[in-house]
């Protein structure tokens, strides 16, 4: 296709919504090849939900989005043009495996699009050369700073020398130094790749005023288009911010005025907060390195600081949440953390995450807390009223906090925080994914409390403007503090224009300081020849195993799921194998020889010396029998009444009694025929050549497969069959659904990946894990449990193989409809654990079972895996034998593989 | 010390709140405590039921016919008459448990007082039919061929020296749907309480309303306890309605024994379990963590505690290691009190024992809560 006369991208009338909410109300947008549009807006939801539809990882709703020629509502379309579009979602490192190394991370995406060995080498070096990311090749994802995991996320978008980049919000939370070589590395990629499209969405205005266009939002609409001059221009405003905010409906802008903050009287003499070589190690990570500073009441004072600079920790060493590792800090005098509870009493602190209880009401979150902090009953409820007042929050009252738009959840937090009148606020960062207008009306609340309240306030924010605001601020980096002061004589000190220019100034300094080198300059932009794969075939290879590669490496570097799978099977089947036996012996018995004779005695020799019975202390009458029988101390009492001695030597009829407890089903019938035969044996003796042999005919009993009857041949076979089915099962839930949770589901929406290339890619590691579990069981089987083989391990092995196909099926199933690890891994144990231990023939053969249980044991795959593994190691079976039940297993893995297929989206919705 | 039972009680009641609003706990309790416990009620057998026979009748005489027309359900289906060589394969395939085989001449021989020898194949890896069914059969057919041999009279006549008084207390049908609905909801107590406690704790963790708490005036120890009342109560709640309406209604189990002392057994082993759940909850740094850890140590105290094969028949030292283990006591109480009709008399050691482990896993716990929170 022409690439000069189309448009890149072109969408009109697109309209989604999530159940209640309109994230999109009529939208539309065209970019042109080779052109920028800036996407600008606070409201998170309906700037993601655009750029995912135009990315192909939303489905469409209604509406037309038209990419690279070819409209993303086909299925065919999408997947011919996904290896030409990039897409880098919300969030740092979003679409990033924190496992994997910087470069792991970007050979998997290139594996995804088909690229050889050779071929990945060189993209991935040129790659790292380009983005300063060269010295940490082998450094985990998981371990990059912000900046640093964004340049990596472009890495891996470009890998495959996209035509069109799309970019959600990829500088939020970033360290303004990083922001703006983040921006030089897009331009210098721009000029090798002149007919690249770039589309991003951003809440930092300052930074929109880069691209060619932009398009403003605002609750799901357009608000205007145009070049950003033209913006300011129509609205006759000098930046772009207020050109937004004057863009807004007149509704919307109710009360929006410019904030004035009267100036901070420094006439208290004992300081709020006082810290002092404040140091917070973990392990040999320093979070927090040597911080100091001083608070004055009333003051607002703010922490300036990108993502994971300290920020956090820092305010939780005071208030007391985390020790600190070296340093002090004092709130009104008092040692933080060990001022006790009074203390907490007059500090109100806002967490980072939003930290009310989601599932409680507006109303249920505050008085839960004016309740937590002992406000006298009488004045709860007015209290309440009033905040939920001056909160503007009347109109939420009883909705749930999980239900609000942020901006309200935001003045909630902030309202649950200050119920109990708070001389002191712990803010960390309040407003961070908030629209600008909230942001101001959420200041004004602050502006309030501490002007007209004398509250102190201790805040942190990523955003300039909102630093500019503070009577004093402190820049962090890396866990330190490059400079403190009033936000103007930090500008003066350094001689910049912007706070922001200050704040890149002292963060260069630092970096040439901890000679962390970042260099990005030198390097060519990546974009050598565009190869495309060869073969499709191939290429579809290597896509799955690009997925199997990845999970195996990820599963290895997870002690937790991956001792789980290997101790745990070998701990479970220990217990298993020796705890459950259906031997029954040892049953205590005690007797009540109300006789006392040689007979009676001879009698119960025969019961203390049978390896079935152990003996307890004889009973003294019938109350103690039956106690002793209900505590369940004793399974059988043996009652001989007086005179039993007397009768049998005159040749009379007497009678013995047992007693046995039938609590247990099953043992109490095996406590019975023990009783009778050993009762017979006693007739016998006393009466040898009697009666007993003119029986008319005799049954010759034969215990096939197992003639000692010991319960271990059948237990330990049947161990393996569950935890070959339990374990891989819940793995496998796991591994998928992690990625849904993780969010990194995203490069399988918007990769040529298919359905049945990523199932079977995430399958195969666990397949092999789960093998690896059957040799381990199935060498405990003979050497520690020492039940031989007696039949095919050809047999066995291919069972276990199809079986445990069969069960990361079954967890693949499950992972592919749920949402969350939690319901995937107890949906699957709800879903394995029963069929497979009271319904599967480990107990109860399956051929006895009635109703619902039959039914799930039949169609279920422990059965049929259970007969094979009990037929190969007790019951000797053949190959040939075991087909009959190889083939019904094998029938599960096209049924599994085709349910989790059709259950799996390719798009989110 | 109002204080601090006021927040207890505020902060419990916010769990509930919670609770109320997570469909899928909620859901997974509903039929943990309905379903499952009804299904295993009626499905799972532990006395001899449903045992599949079959006949390999080489005589096909009137005795041949009336040995096989003498199995019944329940115990027995119906048996199946198959020819010889179908007997091999059969039960390879486990398609019957006990085959039959009835000679050439049987009955002719009988008849002629040469004592035939009839032969019975069990499969001997169906561990809880074989050895009890074994003997239901030898009983069967020798009464069967007794009767046909000398009529009624024949039977009276083995009357021998000393008679046995076989009887079976506290069941004396030996039905087993009251012993596998009981255990069920046993097993599920340890099952949920384990795991509510641990995810309320892990959710708050992920959530960040954990920091939210201890920023406030409240003590760790408030916060556990609040815990462990609201989710005991949940599960108390559940385990008295489903004892009540699913068991004892729907199943038509009957339940001996004073249902309140069961429920106030309950209640100290739920003060074990959720405990326990917290301090999984703290050892586990996110929730599938804790579901694989669960996996470990609940489905270890379930499959030993005796709920499911006896304890007697478990190797002496892991008898011993299992008394440590509450579900152990918690088992053992509840089989006395639900079977036996025991009372606190009896059942206050194991109340004891319960109570003491609870009480060292609440310390462990609060002491990993309090550490968790600086790591």
């Amino acid at each position: 296709m022409s690439a000069a006369a189309a448009p890149t991208v072109e969408a009109s009338g697109l309209i989604h919504r999530y159940k209640a909410t309109v994230a999109l109300d009529d939208v539309s947008l065209m970019l042109q090849a080779g052109g920028t549009l800036g996407v600008i807006g606070p409201d998170a939801v309906g700037k993601s939900t655009l750029l995912g539809l135009l990315a192909g990882a939303r489905s469409i709703q209604a509406g037309r989005v038209r990419v690279l020629g070819g409209d993303m509502a086909e299925a065919a379309h999408r997947r011919a043009v996904s290896p030409r579009i990039a897409y880098m979602p919300q969030g740092l490192g979003r679409n990033l495996y924190a496992d994997l190394t910087v470069a792991e991370n970007i050979d998997f995406f290139a594996r995804l699009f088909g690229q050889a060995r050779a071929e990945r080498r060189h993209r991935i070096g040129e790659l790292l050369e380009a983005t300063g990311l060269a010295p940490f090749p082998d450094r985990p994802a998981g371990k990059l700073s912000g900046g640093m995991k964004q340049k990596l996320g472009l890495c891996c978008a470009l890998v495959h020398d996209p035509d069109l980049l799309i970019l959600d919000e990829p500088t939020t939370g970033v360290d303004p130094l990083s922001r703006q070589q983040f921006w030089e590395l897009i331009e210098r990629i721009r000029q090798r790749r002149p007919m690249m499209g770039v589309i991003v969405a951003t809440a930092y205005m300052e930074e929109a005023d880069r691209f060619d266009r932009l398009v403003a939002m605002h609750a799901g609409r357009v608000l205007a288009s145009g070049a950003p001059s033209e913006l300011r221009a129509r609205t006759a405003t000098a930046t772009l911010e207020e050109a937004f905010v004057a863009l807004l409906p007149e509704a919307a802008r109710h009360g929006a005025r410019r904030l004035e903050i009267p100036p901070h009287r420094t006439a208290e003499a004992a300081p709020a907060i006082v810290a002092e070589g404040l140091t917070r190690r973990f392990g040999s990570f320093v979070a927090v390195d040597h911080v100091s500073f001083r608070i004055a009441r009333g003051e607002i004072f703010g922490f300036l600081g990108s993502n994971g600079c300290g920020k956090t920790t820092t305010m939780k060493m005071l208030t007391g949440l985390l020790p600190p590792s070296e340093g002090r800090a004092w709130l009104f005098g008092e040692p933080a953390g060990g001022g006790g509870l009074e203390t907490r009493r007059r500090v109100g602190y806002m967490s980072q995450s939003f930290s009310l209880y989601a599932e409680l009401t507006v109303e249920q979150n505050l008085n839960l807390h004016a309740r937590l902090f002992h406000l006298p009953r009488a004045s709860i409820q007015p209290r309440v009223q009033e905040m939920v007042e001056r909160f503007g929050l009347l109109a939420h009252r009883d909705a749930r906090a999980a239900e609000l738009p942020l901006g309200v959840r935001q003045r909630l937090s902030l309202a649950v925080a200050v119920i109990h009148a708070p001389e002191m606020l712990i803010l960390d960062e309040p407003t961070s994914g908030v629209d600008p207008l909230a942001r101001d009306a959420f200041w004004e609340l602050l502006v309030d409390l501490s002007r007209r309240q004398g509250v102190t306030i201790f805040i942190s924010t990523h955003f300039m403007n909102e630093a500019a605001r503070c009577d004093r601020i402190s820049l962090m980096h890396a866990g330190r503090v490059l400079a403190s002061g009033t936000p103007q004589e930090l500008q003066a000190a350094r001689g910049a224009a912007t706070l922001g220019e200050a704040f890149i100034g002292h963060l260069r300094e630092a970096e040439t300081d901890a000679a962390v080198v970042e260099a990005p300059r030198a390097a060519t932009p990546p974009g050598i020849g565009t190869r495309r794969p060869g073969g499709a075939g191939r290429a579809a290879l290597r896509r799955l195993l690009a997925y199997s590669w990845r999970e195996a490496l990820e599963l290895r570097r997870d002690p937790i799921r991956l001792s789980v799978a290997l101790i745990g099977t070998a701990l479970l089947m220990l217990v298993f194998g020796f705890g459950i036996s259906t031997d029954v012996n040892r049953l205590t018995f005690a007797a009540l020889d109300r006789d006392q004779t040689t007979e009676s005695r001879a009698y119960l020799r025969d019961f203390s010396g049978s390896a079935y019975f152990g003996e307890r202390p004889p009973i003294e009458d019938a109350a103690a029998m039956w106690r002793r029988l209900q505590s369940g101390e004793i399974v059988v009492a043996i009652e001989i009444p007086p005179g039993f001695g007397r009768d049998l030597r005159a040749g009379r009829p007497t009678e013995v009694a047992a007693w046995v407890d039938g609590a247990l089903p099953f043992r109490a019938e095996t406590a019975t025929g023990y009783v009778a035969g050993l009762h017979a044996r006693f007739l016998a003796e006393r009466n040898p050549g009697s009666t007993q042999t003119a029986a008319p005919a005799v049954t010759e009993t034969r215990f096939r497969y197992n003639q000692a009857f010991k319960s271990v041949y059948a237990m330990v076979p049947s161990t393996i069959a569950i935890l070959l089915m339990l374990i891989p099962s819940i793995l496998m839930a796991l591994g998928v659904v992690r990625e849904k949770e993780l969010g990194s589901i995203t490069n399988f929406y918007v990769t040529p990946v298919t359905r049945l290339e990523f199932l079977l890619g995430k399958q195969l590691p666990y397949v092999v894990l789960s093998m690896g579990n059957f040799a381990l069981m199935f060498l405990m089987a003979l050497f520690v449990f020492d039940v031989p083989l007696k039949g095919s391990l050809a047999g066995l092995t291919l069972g276990a193989l199809l079986y445990v196909t069969a069960a990361t099926g079954i967890g693949l199933v499950m992972s592919a409809f749920t949402r969350t690890q939690i319901a995937a891994l107890f949906g699957t144990a709800i879903a394995t654990m029963m069929p497979a231990t009271q319904f599967s023939g480990m107990l109860q053969p399956v051929a006895s079972l009635e109703g619902a249980g039959r039914v799930m044991g039949e169609l279920f795959p422990t059965g049929h895996f259970m007969k094979i593994s009990v037929g190969a190691f007790t019951k000797g079976l053949g190959f040939a034998d075991l087909l009959p039940f190889l083939l019904p297993l094998a029938a599960f893995i096209p049924v599994l593989t085709m349910a989790s297929v059709l259950l799996l989206r390719k798009q989110e919705r | 010390m109002v204080r601090a039972l006021s927040n207890i009680l505020w902060l419990g009641v916010k769990e509930l709140q919670s609770l109320r609003h997570d469909t899928f706990l909620l859901a997974f309790v509903i039929y943990s405590f309905t379903f499952a416990v009804y299904s295993q009620a009626t499905g799972v057998q532990h006395d001899l039921r449903n045992a599949a026979i079959a006949i390999v009748d080489e005589d096909r005489s009137m005795l041949s016919g009336q040995i096989a027309d003498a199995f019944l359900p329940p115990s027995f289906r119906r048996p199946d008459i198959i020819a010889p060589p179908d007997l091999a394969p059969g039960m390879d395939a486990a398609r019957w448990t006990f085959v039959l085989d009835i000679p050439p001449d049987f009955e002719r021989d009988v008849r002629a007082g040469r004592h035939p020898v009839l032969q019975l194949n069990v499969d001997a890896t169906a561990m809880l039919q074989a050895g009890i069914g074994a003997g239901y059969i030898e009983r069967i057919v020798a009464n069967e061929v007794l009767t046909h041999a000398g009529g009624e009279a024949a039977l009276r006549n083995t009357g021998e020296a000393v008679a046995l008084q076989l009887r079976i207390a506290f069941n004396q049908a030996i039905d087993s749907a009251r012993f596998s609905g009981a255990m069920a909801i046993v097993s599920n107590v340890t099952l949920l309480s384990v795991l509510l406690a641990g995810a309320a704790l892990i959710r708050e963790r992920e959530h960040g309303t954990i920091d939210h708490l201890l920023a406030m005036p409240l003590t760790p120890l408030q916060i556990m306890v609040a815990k462990l009342w609201a989710n005991g109560v949940v599960i108390l709640t559940a385990v008295a309605v489903s004892l009540v309406v699913v068991l004892r209604w729907m199943v038509g189990a009957p339940l001996a024994g004073s249902l309140g002392l069961f429920l106030a057994g309950t209640a100290l082993y739920l003060f074990f379990a959720t405990s326990l759940g917290i301090f999984l909850g703290t050892v586990a740094r996110s929730m599938p963590q804790l579901g694989l850890l669960f996996i470990l140590t609940v489905l270890p105290m379930n499959m030993l505690s005796g709920a499911d094969a006896p304890i007697e028949s478990m190797p002496l030292p892991l008898q011993y290691a299992m008394q440590l283990v509450p579900s152990t006591h918690f088992v053992a109480f509840a089989q006395a009190i639900l079977f036996r009709g025991a009372g606190l008399s009896i059942v206050w050691p194991s109340f004891l024992a319960t109570a003491v482990v609870g009480a060292i896993f609440l310390v462990l716990g609060l002491w990993r809560f309090r550490r968790a929170l600086e790591a």
